[in-house]
């Protein structure tokens, strides 16, 4: 058997150029570099991913290591929201006096463990993967170093290794069930189990509780989403926007191949963790929702709100559940609210950065009349924040018609509605700060300037935005393909 | 032709738009003159891109282009959004009214909003009325359709509240806007009606099922009677006639392409678009005719006596509309629409006039101009073309085609043909009664306009120019048809010889008829208005009462808005209305929202910060999701 090294080609050139920002970093004054270098890296890894696209799927490492087109998805979602991350961290990052090259190598590292969380069909190399990423981000947001960033910093650390506690001690009841650690052996052993209801096996019960509630942790939906509005409002604002979409697009990859792959037969089973994902979902999204409503800082406002998009994306989750054989709609839909989502969120922190970096507030009150001092960036912002809402004629819109359309198809009527409803009451607040910006008078006339780097950015988000609200074919056959590994 | 080519011709002007109000506007606001050459190579691309769909049209067999859907968003085992086009006959016909009229009023208007504050916005707006007005024509399905409906409503609304500061403009755009709605409720109602008995949207389809039978009855007659309601709103027919005249208050090329010539002609198109519909349905048809042949007449008596020129030309506009209604009713798409084709040009042209007039000398009052025959000299022949072909004197556009209306009315409805000559008779008094005020006599005027330097003159070459062109087509329009080739084109009509064609006509009783009815109407406004023979005065003090009724317009903005809002709904129904609104609705919605934000407030309260609070909640939670799992799973 041989390595099939190709087909780590993304995560080792990643690997690679992280080494080589920190090298860097040592010798050369000018930091600049860094991010060019850091770019570079993830253009080279994204190159390599998409030379693996359109292959047949294959393993390597006895089944720990899958590279399929779901996993690539991923991959070039966390590559894109990488490098999206560290085009808008120049002007912040330029203002460290030291450790500018670890801050850009963390964010590459962590990179390089979603990949390989979205692409492991193995227990222990999940949770390696895992961790391998959560440890560079609980770096990253106490990275500022003052007593809001640190308080962040140590509060993610130690609840995420609460959640990381809760996700082992499920893995191992599993592992103790079953004797195996690859996912697909796992399935094939619970097969073997005879069982007629979950009840039958309290190991088992436990087991899946306790994995939904690690990962869970991960895509911040409720009970264990206490972290998110602290974490977010302490963390270094580029990392909380990073945090905000691929850290969760990373939980969601995870659970839809772990859930499906391990718990997809017999249609029992996976029905019980569809409707444990259904009521947390309906749970997240009212909860974070409401809360949102009264929130007065921008970061913690978009906070509760990821809360809220989280549940959105759980509905997806309990289609697959609902309906694990028959299920096509609910993970496509994922995929491509996943990535509506990742450019709409970033969209819209990158132009909170660009604010907040000059006027030095965060709350929501001193974004007043940011339409004629700040024009084009209250222009993107808008167009994110109604994005997030999901009307025309953006990409999320699209993205919640695919995935609302998946629960209803599934029978998940109730939760679509739940859903609807909550869409309208997240109007309120999401609208509330496009109607400061707009109609606000302005606090004072002074212009809101911002560089070039992060113009461009924002451009780019936006233009991501709308192409996927008005052009949406491509990407919906991109995301379909996703997932058809699942199906055959 | 590409797929793609009937798309940009929509799509173009609607760029136009996004560009000027998100980059022009904002950041090049002291360059006004960008966006008008924005929205002029935009439209010129438009027109540029339907004469080409014409021709490929006019080459196709059937004379109809098959553009394949575009798929918007398919999602397998899911929903799936399709759009498409009609190309047609028709919608060829209405592209190349709609863009060349609008190309030629936007060079216009170069020169007649020159200097105004709003100059970009101006343009936006056009261009978005343009962009949708295009759309309007071509959309294949009822949803499409209706949306583009109402954007070009909604610009119409905005178009007319252009100068929003002036009270009167701000009313005058409100009342458009609701009267219009009345009418677009009644074809809301009949899309959803359609809807719910065929299941289908696509017109098309609907088409089909009308001409094979499935549609009939009286399913069919109040589907077309609830359509008819839009296009009556939109083309001003009796009696939701009031708004157009008051529409007036908006800029003169807005008059000249909204309310002329392209989006209450939209009413007849739709007609038009819907006929196999109406074709099938007797009593539909009929209403068609009958009402498009009173407001014809009722209209026309109202501009006998209006002292405005915008108001004479508004009042003959929605005149004219009843007679394409008529000749939808009577005879069909071709003869109807053929109407329509002339019309645009020289209505279009005779408010560009007026906008000539009026920026010569400041006002609209044809009381304060006289003798501008000699300062306008560009302005008062074209003026006249257009009032001749109005007028329906041979060989100009006019005369083809209303005389077609004539002769098939003449054959199936005798009693409409009486009213539609009377109207003919009106129609010529009235347009030259205001050529002879206006540009005969000597000039009456005290008030000049600010921009004229104290001295009549005419208007600039970029606005004599686009009048020149429109009065080329005011002439010669209605020759397209001298060999049957126009009417054969919609479906309709008999091949001739091009000189039998042109002169073939004058051999015919009939119309010498309307050409000697229209000569006695010139005549009559000749002699009341240039050589006095017989004094205004006089008859209008002869007949008061009949005087008195047609200045205030029959009374019918009284009628509606003292007695029909003002006692039935302001006092009656709103103030019930109200008193549910502030108990019921806003009871319980404000109950909600504050319950909504206090229990926001409330949880948000629990986010204390404290970190054995968190671990807590997060080992509570996976507690609680076990037990309810070992209670309920």
């Amino acid at each position: 058997m041989s390595l099939k090294l190709e087909l780590l080609t993304p995560e080792l050139s990643l690997l690679i150029f992280a080494l080589l920002v920190i090298l860097l970093d040592l010798g050369i004054k000018q930091k600049k570099v860094l991010a060019g270098v850091s770019i570079l890296g993830l253009l080279v890894s994204g190159g390599f991913v998409l030379t693996l696209w359109g292959r047949e799927s294959a393993s390597a490492f006895n089944g720990m290591f899958l590279v399929d087109p779901f996993a690539l998805f991923f991959k070039l979602l966390f590559l894109i929201a990488a490098g999206l991350v560290i085009l808008a961290s120049q002007d912040y990052v330029s203002k460290f006096a030291r450790f500018q090259g670890e801050y850009y190598a963390l964010i590459l590292i962590s990179a390089i463990g979603m990949m390989l969380l979205a692409t492991t069909g193995e227990l222990i190399s999940i949770y390696i993967a895992l961790e391998l990423s959560s440890i560079s981000l609980y770096i990253l947001t106490g990275f500022l170093k003052d007593p809001k960033s640190s308080e962040a910093g140590l509060k993610y650390l130690l609840l995420g290794a609460v959640a990381s506690a809760t996700l082992l001690y499920g893995m191992a009841l599993v592992f103790g069930l079953t004797g195996k650690t690859r996912l697909t052996e796992i399935a094939q052993a619970i097969q073997t189990i005879p069982l007629t209801t979950l009840l039958d096996s309290p190991a088992l019960l436990l087991g899946i509780i306790l994995l939904a509630c690690g990962f869970g942790f991960k895509i911040a939906c409720v009970p264990f989403q206490m972290w998110v509005p602290d974490v977010y409002e302490g963390a270094p604002t580029p990392i909380t926007a990073y945090l905000s979409v691929a850290s969760k697009a990373a939980g969601f990859a995870v659970i839809a191949r772990f859930f499906y792959t391990t718990f997809g037969v017999p249609d029992w089973l996976s029905l019980n963790w569809g409707i444990l994902f259904a009521s947390l979902s309906a749970i997240t999204m009212t909860l974070g929702n409401v809360i949102a409503i009264a929130q007065t800082n921008i970061k913690r406002m978009l906070g509760y709100s990821s809360i809220a998009q989280a549940g959105y994306l759980m509905v997806g989750l309990a289609a697959v559940g609902v309906a694990s054989m028959a299920d096509t709609l609910g993970r496509s839909g994922l995929l491509f609210f996943l990535a509506s989502y990742t450019l709409t969120n970033l969209g819209a922190f990158i132009a909170i950065i660009a604010i907040s970096n000059k006027i030095d507030s965060d709350l929501i009150d001193d974004y007043t009349g940011m339409g004629s001092r700040a024009p084009l960036l209250a222009l993107g912002l808008t167009l994110c924040l109604i994005s997030l809402i999901g009307l025309p004629p953006t990409a999320g819109l699209i993205a919640k018609i695919y995935i609302f359309n998946a629960g209803v198809h599934y029978g998940l009527l109730w939760l679509v509605v739940i859903g609807v409803i909550n869409s309208c009451i997240s109007a309120y607040y999401y609208l509330g700060v496009v109607k400061v910006m707009w109609l606000g008078a302005p606090v004072s006339e002074e212009k809101v300037p911002s560089s070039w780097a992060l113009r461009i950015v924002l451009a780019l988000t936006c233009l991501g935005v709308l192409v996927l609200g008005i052009i949406p074919g491509k990407f919906v056959q991109i995301a379909e393909t996703a997932v058809r590994i699942f199906t055959s | 032709m590409p797929h793609q080519v009937p798309w940009l011709i929509w799509l173009s002007p609607m760029f136009s738009f996004i560009i000027i109000s998100l980059i022009l506007r904002p950041f090049f606001n002291h360059h006004p003159k960008l966006s008008g050459y924005t929205t002029i190579a935009a439209i010129g691309i438009s027109c540029f891109l339907s004469f080409w769909v014409l021709i490929e049209v006019l080459k196709a067999p059937g004379h109809r282009l098959e553009i394949p859907d575009i798929q918007w968003v398919v999602i397998e085992d899911g929903i799936s959004i399709h759009l498409g086009l009609i190309v047609d006959a028709l919608t060829a016909v209405m592209l190349i009214v709609v863009s060349v009229v609008s190309l030629l009023i936007q060079i216009y208007s170069q020169g007649y909003m020159h200097g105004d504050p709003g100059y970009p916005r101006y343009y936006a707006f056009m261009s978005l009325f343009t962009g949708f007005m295009l759309g309007l024509v071509m959309a294949d399905n009822l949803v499409f359709l209706f949306l583009f409906w109402e954007g070009v409503g909604l610009c119409s609304y905005l178009l007319i509240g252009f100068w929003f500061h002036r009270p009167a403009a701000a009313n005058a755009a409100k009342k458009a806007f609701i009267v219009t709605r009345l009418g677009d409720f009644g074809f809301l109602a009949a899309i959803l009606f359609l809807f719910y008995h065929t299941g289908t949207f696509d017109i098309e389809r609907l088409h089909s099922l009308a001409i094979a039978g499935t549609l009939a009855g009286t399913t069919l007659t109040w589907a077309a009677l609830g359509i008819f309601s839009g296009a009556a709103g939109k083309s001003a027919q009796f009696p939701l006639h009031t708004w157009l005249p008051d529409a007036m208050e908006g800029p003169t090329p807005v008059s000249a392409l909204i309310h002329a010539a392209t989006m209450v002609a939209a009413g007849v198109f739709l007609v038009a678009r819907f006929f196999p519909l109406f074709e099938h349905s007797k009593v539909a048809l009929t209403i068609v005719a009958v009402i498009g042949a009173f407001t014809a007449i009722f209209a026309a008596s109202m501009g006998l006596v209006m002292n405005d020129i915008k108001r004479v030309v508004a009042y003959s506009t929605i005149s004219q509309l009843g007679y394409m209604m008529l000749g939808l009713g009577v005879s069909g798409v071709a003869v109807g629409i053929f109407h329509l084709f002339n019309h645009a040009f020289f209505k279009a042209l005779l408010f560009l006039g007026a906008g000539s007039v009026n920026h010569a000398t400041g006002t609209f009052d044809i009381r304060e101009m006289g003798g501008l025959r000699r300062v306008m000299p560009w302005t008062y022949i074209t003026f006249i073309i257009a009032a001749l072909s109005l007028a329906g004197i041979y060989p100009l556009s006019g005369f083809w085609s209303k005389d077609e209306i004539l002769i098939y009315s003449f054959k199936t409805q005798p009693f409409l043909f009486t009213l539609a000559l009377i109207t003919v008779f009106m129609t010529a008094f009235y347009i030259f009664r205001v050529v002879f005020v206006v540009f005969g006599g000597e000039y009456r005027g005290t008030k000049l306009a600010h921009h004229s330097e104290h001295k009549l003159h005419e208007s600039p070459a970029v606005m004599v120019i686009p009048m020149v062109i429109l009065a080329f087509f005011s002439a010669v329009s209605g020759w397209l048809n001298l060999t049957g080739n126009f009417g054969e084109f919609l479906g309709h009509g008999e091949a001739r010889g091009l000189l039998e064609g042109f002169f073939g006509i004058l051999g015919k009783p009939l119309p010498w008829l309307s050409l000697i009815v229209a000569g006695l109407g010139i005549y009559l406004a000749y002699a009341m208005y240039s050589t006095r023979r017989i004094s205004p005065e006089a008859v209008g003090r002869t007949f008061v009462p009949l005087y008195t009724t047609l200045s205030r317009k029959y009374w019918f903005d009284e009628l509606y808005e003292r007695i029909f809002v003002g006692k039935t709904l302001v006092n009656g129904l709103f103030v019930g209305l109200e008193a549910f609104d502030t108990y019921a609705v806003d009871g319980s919605v404000n109950g909600i929202a504050d319950k909504t934000i206090a229990t926001g407030r409330a949880l948000s309260r629990v986010q204390t910060g404290q970190l054995q609070l968190y671990g807590l909640f997060i080992a509570m939670g996976i507690v609680a999701i076990t037990i309810c799992f070992y209670f309920f799973g």
